[in-house]
C-alpha cells in the first residue's frame, strides 16, 4: 500500500506506557498463552484433551484444591479479625501510623527467611508442625496486606459522620456499627481481595510449616511442574486463574453495591 | 424557688472555659438563651463561636463552667442523649446512605413512651417502644415536604445539590423534634442567591416549629438578619450579648462597631458630660458618666454623617471630598475633617476636593469606653535594666532588683511594630487593624497569646508576621502586688429586662440537678419491641424496599 508512511514519533503521554506494554506482553499475555497451549498438549505434543481428564478425575487433587481455598478463606477471616480492632485502634491514635509501620516491618525481611524462622520458633518450642502453623504462618505472613487498606480507608473518613451519628442518638456502638463499619467497606473489601487471593495460590509456607504433610493447591502445581506434568499443572494454573477471577468478580459486585466511599483503593 | 417564672430558659452556660494547649479558646463564656429564641454566635473565625456551639451539643467538654438545658446539667452528658441536633458545615451526610434513610437515621434509634406498668416492687414504671416503620415513613415524608424535597427520598446524597444536601441536612436534625437546633455556618458553603432564599426559609422555620435556634457565623449581615439576639464574639471572650438593632446601634466597644456594619471609629475625648470633643470640635451628646478628659472611641454609622452645604447653619464642622463612589442605591463619600477620615453615604454624588460641611445628630455619636487604654502586663524584672516581656528580656529603666513582680504599661503609641520579624526583640501576629481617622489601631497577638495595641501610620495585613519593640524609656515600669487578683466581668444580656437579669443573676446562684440519664431504658426498649411492630414489619419491609430503590 503506498499510503503506509510512518507518522513521526511524538512524545505523548502514550509513549510512556511502551515498556510496560512490553514487559507485560513478555512476561504476562506470552506465559498465559504458553500455559493455555500446554493445556491442551501431551507429553509427545499431540493435541489432547487428556490432561484435563487427568486433573478431575483424581480425587487426591479436588481434595488439594478444596484445603487450598478452605485455608484461603480461614487466613482471610483471621486476617480480618486481627487486622480491623487493630486498623481501628491505630486510625484513632496520633501515633497510629507508627504502629502500622511496626506491623508492616516484618515484610521488609524476604519471607522464605521468615517462614524458616517461624518454623524453627515452632519446633524449638515443641509444638507440632500441622495445620494449625501452616494457619499461623499465613495469618502472619498477610495481615500487613489486610491492616494497610483498612487502615488508609478507616483513617480518611471524616470524624463529622460519627458526630453526626452521636448527634442523633446513636451511642459509641450504634455510631460503629451505622457509619463506620458501613463507611469502611471498601477498605474490607481491598484487605479481603489482597489476603485472599496470594493465600489460595501460596506454596513454600504450607510445605516448610507442615513439614510437608499439607500440601495446598500452589504446592501441588510446583510439583507437576518439577516432574516434567506441563499439561496437568497447566491445567491447575488454568483452574487457580479461574478462582482469582471469580473471588475478584465477586468482591468488585461488593464494592459496587456499597456505595460507601466510591474510590476503590487498589 | 418562685412560682412565676420570669425568664424560660432552655440553655444557661454558666463560666464556661474551653483550653486547649493552654490557650482559651472560651473565656469566661456566661449567656442564657431563652426558649423559641433565634440566636446568633457572631465573631470572625477563632473567636470561640464553634467551640461554644460543640460544647451544647456535647462534642467538647468545658475545661471549666457549667452547662444548663432545662434547669438540669448537661456539662457532661454525651451527645447522644442530649435532647438538641446540630446541623453540620459541610452537613455531613451519610454517604452510605440515601436521602430518606438520612432523615429516617435519628428516629430509627430513637425511643417513644408507651404507657406505664406496674412493676414488681409496685413502682410505676414508664414504658418505652421504638418507632414503628410506618410512624418513621410519615415522620420523614412530612419533613421531606417541609424542605421541599417530596421526590427525592431515593436519591443519594451525593447526586444533590449543595442548596438540596443542607435541606437534607436540615430536615435530618429537625426530624428528631428536638427542643434546640444547632447550626454551626450551615449556609457558609452556597452561592450567595441560594443563601439568601435559605436565610428566609429559616427564618419561617424557626417561627413555624417555635422551637430554640442557636446559629453560628461569621456573616454580620447573616446575623443582623435572622436572629432575636446576637452574641458577639472574640478571642474566645463574648463581647456583647443584644438584639440585631442594639448591636448596631450601640456596639458595645469599637470592635464591634468595626465588626457589625461599616462605621467610622474615631479617637475622641470626652470633655464633661454631654460632651465629646473629637476632629477638633466640640460636638454634643447624649452621653454621660464619664469621668472628665477620659479618652474615648467615636462611633459614627456612614448613614447617620449628613452632609450640607459649607456655609450652611446647620454643618458643624467642614470637610474635604476625598473620593465619591456609586454603590448602587448611595453615594459612598469619603471626607478629611482636620485630619480625620469620614465615611458618610449620600444620596448625592460630591466633587472630589470640594469642601462640604458635616451635620451630625448628638443623638447618632455613640460613644464607648476604650477596650484598653494602655497595654498592661504582669510581669518580673529578669535582671539589671531587664524586664521580661512574652518571653524576651526588654531593656527598661528602673531600680527594681531582679526578680521583683511588676506590672508593665506601655502607650499604644510606643508599641513599634517592624515589617521583619528578625527586627523586633519579639514577633507577633497581627489580629486587626482598625482605621481609627487618622491612624491605624493595630491588634497584635504574640507567641504566648498576648495581645498588644498599637497605634501606627500604616495598615498592617492581617495575618502578617511582624516584629516588636519598645524603646527602653517607654516602658512604664509598676511595682506589683502579687496577691492582687482580678474580676472577671461577665457581660450582660442587654436583650432582658431589668427583672429578668435580677431572676438570671439569682438561678446563677443554685446548683442545677442532676441530669437523669435514660440509658437503661432505652436499652428496655430495644429487649421487648411492640407486638404491633412485629405484624407490620412484613409489609413495611416491602415499602421501604422500594423506598431504598
Amino acid at each position: 500500500m503506498a499510503k503506509i508512511k510512518f507518522k513521526k514519533l511524538r512524545l505523548t503521554k502514550k509513549v510512556f506506557s511502551i515498556p510496560y506494554i512490553l514487559f507485560l506482553l513478555l512476561f504476562v499475555v506470552i506465559p498465559l498463552v504458553l500455559i493455555l497451549v500446554n493445556a491442551f498438549l501431551d507429553s509427545d505434543n499431540n493435541l489432547t484433551l487428556e490432561n484435563f481428564k487427568v486433573f478431575f478425575t483424581s480425587r487426591a487433587n479436588l481434595i488439594v484444591l478444596g484445603n487450598s481455598l478452605l485455608v484461603g478463606i480461614i487466613t482471610t477471616a483471621f486476617c480480618l479479625l486481627i487486622g480491623y480492632p487493630v486498623a481501628y485502634i491505630c486510625s484513632k491514635m496520633s501515633s497510629g501510623k507508627i504502629i502500622v509501620l511496626l506491623y508492616i516491618l516484618p515484610m521488609f525481611v524476604n519471607f522464605l527467611i521468615r517462614t524458616l524462622a517461624t518454623k524453627a520458633i515452632f519446633i524449638a518450642m515443641g509444638v507440632e508442625l500441622g495445620m494449625g502453623t501452616v494457619l499461623f504462618g499465613m495469618v502472619y505472613n498477610y495481615l500487613p496486606f489486610m491492616i494497610l487498606p483498612l487502615h488508609t480507608t478507616l483513617s480518611s473518613i471524616d470524624k463529622s459522620y460519627s458526630e453526626a451519628a452521636q448527634d442523633l442518638g446513636a451511642n459509641k456502638a450504634t455510631v460503629f456499627l451505622k457509619t463506620t463499619l458501613p463507611l469502611s467497606t471498601s477498605g474490607i473489601i481491598s484487605g479481603i481481595t489482597m489476603v485472599f487471593i496470594p493465600t489460595i495460590s501460596t506454596y513454600a509456607i504450607s510445605q516448610l510449616l507442615s513439614n510437608g504433610k499439607i500440601f495446598l493447591f500452589g504446592d501441588s502445581i510446583q510439583l507437576s511442574f518439577e516432574q516434567g506434568l506441563y499439561g496437568v499443572g497447566s491445567i491447575m494454573s488454568l483452574v487457580m486463574l479461574a478462582f482469582v477471577l471469580i473471588s475478584n468478580l465477586i468482591m468488585n459486585a461488593f464494592n459496587s453495591n456499597s456505595n460507601a466511599v466510591r474510590r476503590s483503593l487498589w | 424557688m418562685k412560682n412565676i417564672t420570669p425568664v424560660d430558659n432552655i440553655i444557661e452556660l454558666r463560666n464556661v472555659y474551653k483550653t486547649y494547649d493552654g490557650k482559651d479558646a472560651v473565656k469566661n463564656a456566661s449567656l442564657t438563651i431563652k426558649r423559641g429564641e433565634f440566636v446568633t454566635l457572631l465573631g470572625p473565625s477563632g473567636c470561640g463561636k464553634t467551640t461554644t456551639l460543640r460544647m451544647i451539643a456535647g462534642f467538647e467538654l468545658p475545661t471549666s463552667g457549667k452547662i444548663i438545658f432545662n434547669g438540669k446539667d448537661i456539662t457532661n452528658v454525651p451527645p447522644h442523649l442530649r435532647p438538641v441536633n446540630t446541623v453540620f458545615q459541610k452537613y455531613a451526610l451519610f454517604p452510605h446512605l440515601n436521602v430518606f434513610n438520612n432523615i429516617a437515621f435519628g428516629l430509627k434509634l430513637k425511643v417513644v413512651p408507651n404507657g406505664t406498668k406496674v412493676n414488681k416492687k409496685g413502682e410505676t414504671v414508664q414504658l418505652f417502644r421504638k418507632y414503628t416503620k410506618a410512624e418513621i415513613k410519615e415522620k420523614v415524608n412530612r419533613f421531606l415536604k417541609l424542605v421541599d424535597l417530596e421526590d427525592y427520598g431515593h436519591r443519594n446524597v451525593s447526586s444533590l445539590s449543595g442548596g438540596q444536601q443542607q435541606r437534607v441536612a436540615i430536615a435530618r436534625a429537625l426530624v428528631n423534634e428536638p427542643e434546640v437546633l444547632l447550626l454551626d455556618e450551615p449556609l457558609g458553603a452556597l452561592d450567595l442567591k441560594m443563601r439568601k432564599d435559605m436565610q428566609l426559609e429559616l427564618m419561617d422555620m424557626h417561627k413555624r416549629l417555635g422551637i430554640t435556634f442557636i446559629y453560628v457565623t461569621h456573616d454580620q449581615e447573616e446575623a443582623l438578619t435572622m436572629s432575636d439576639k446576637i452574641v458577639v464574639m472574640r478571642y474566645g471572650e463574648i463581647q456583647q450579648i443584644a438584639s440585631p438593632e442594639k448591636v448596631y446601634d450601640e456596639p458595645a466597644n469599637a470592635f464591634v462597631a468595626d465588626f457589625i456594619g461599616e462605621s467610622t471609629i474615631l479617637s475622641g475625648v470626652m470633655l464633661e458630660d454631654y460632651k465629646v470633643e473629637f476632629c477638633d470640635h466640640v460636638f454634643e451628646c447624649v452621653d454621660k458618666g464619664f469621668k472628665p478628659n477620659e479618652p474615648i472611641d467615636v462611633i459614627i454609622r456612614p448613614e447617620d454623617l449628613k452632609i450640607k452645604d459649607k456655609n450652611s447653619k446647620d454643618a458643624l464642622i467642614t470637610a474635604e471630598v476625598i473620593s465619591s463612589v456609586f454603590k448602587g442605591d448611595h453615594y459612598q463619600v469619603t471626607l478629611m475633617a482636620n485630619e480625620n477620615e469620614l465615611m458618610a453615604h449620600d444620596t448625592e454624588g460630591y466633587e472630589v476636593g470640594e469642601t462640604v460641611g458635616l451635620y451630625i445628630k448628638p443623638f447618632d455619636l455613640h460613644i464607648m469606653h476604650k477596650t484598653r487604654l494602655m497595654n498592661e502586663l504582669d510581669t518580673v524584672i529578669t535582671g539589671e535594666n531587664l524586664v521580661e516581656i512574652c518571653g524576651a528580656d526588654f531593656e527598661c529603666k528602673t531600680d527594681l532588683p531582679e526578680g521583683t513582680p511588676v506590672r508593665v504599661v506601655i502607650d499604644f503609641d510606643d508599641v513599634e511594630i517592624t515589617d521583619d520579624e528578625d527586627d523586633g526583640i519579639i514577633s507577633a501576629t497581627v489580629v486587626s487593624s482598625i482605621y481609627k481617622g487618622s491612624y491605624y489601631q493595630a491588634i497584635l497577638s504574640t507567641d504566648d497569646h498576648y495581645n498588644f495595641f498599637a497605634d501606627t501610620d500604616y495598615d498592617w495585613f492581617k495575618g502578617d508576621r511582624v516584629g516588636i519593640k519598645i524603646a527602653p524609656d517607654k516602658i512604664i515600669i509598676e511595682k506589683r502586688d502579687e496577691t492582687e487578683h482580678q474580676e472577671e466581668k461577665v457581660v450582660i444580656d442587654e436583650t432582658l429586662t431589668a427583672e429578668e437579669q435580677a431572676y438570671i443573676e439569682e438561678i446563677r446562684e443554685q446548683e442545677p440537678e442532676e441530669f437523669d440519664v435514660v440509658e437503661e431504658i432505652l436499652e428496655e426498649a430495644k429487649e421487648a419491641p411492640l407486638l404491633a411492630d412485629e405484624e407490620e414489619k412484613a409489609d413495611d419491609q416491602e415499602q421501604s424496599e422500594k423506598e431504598g430503590e
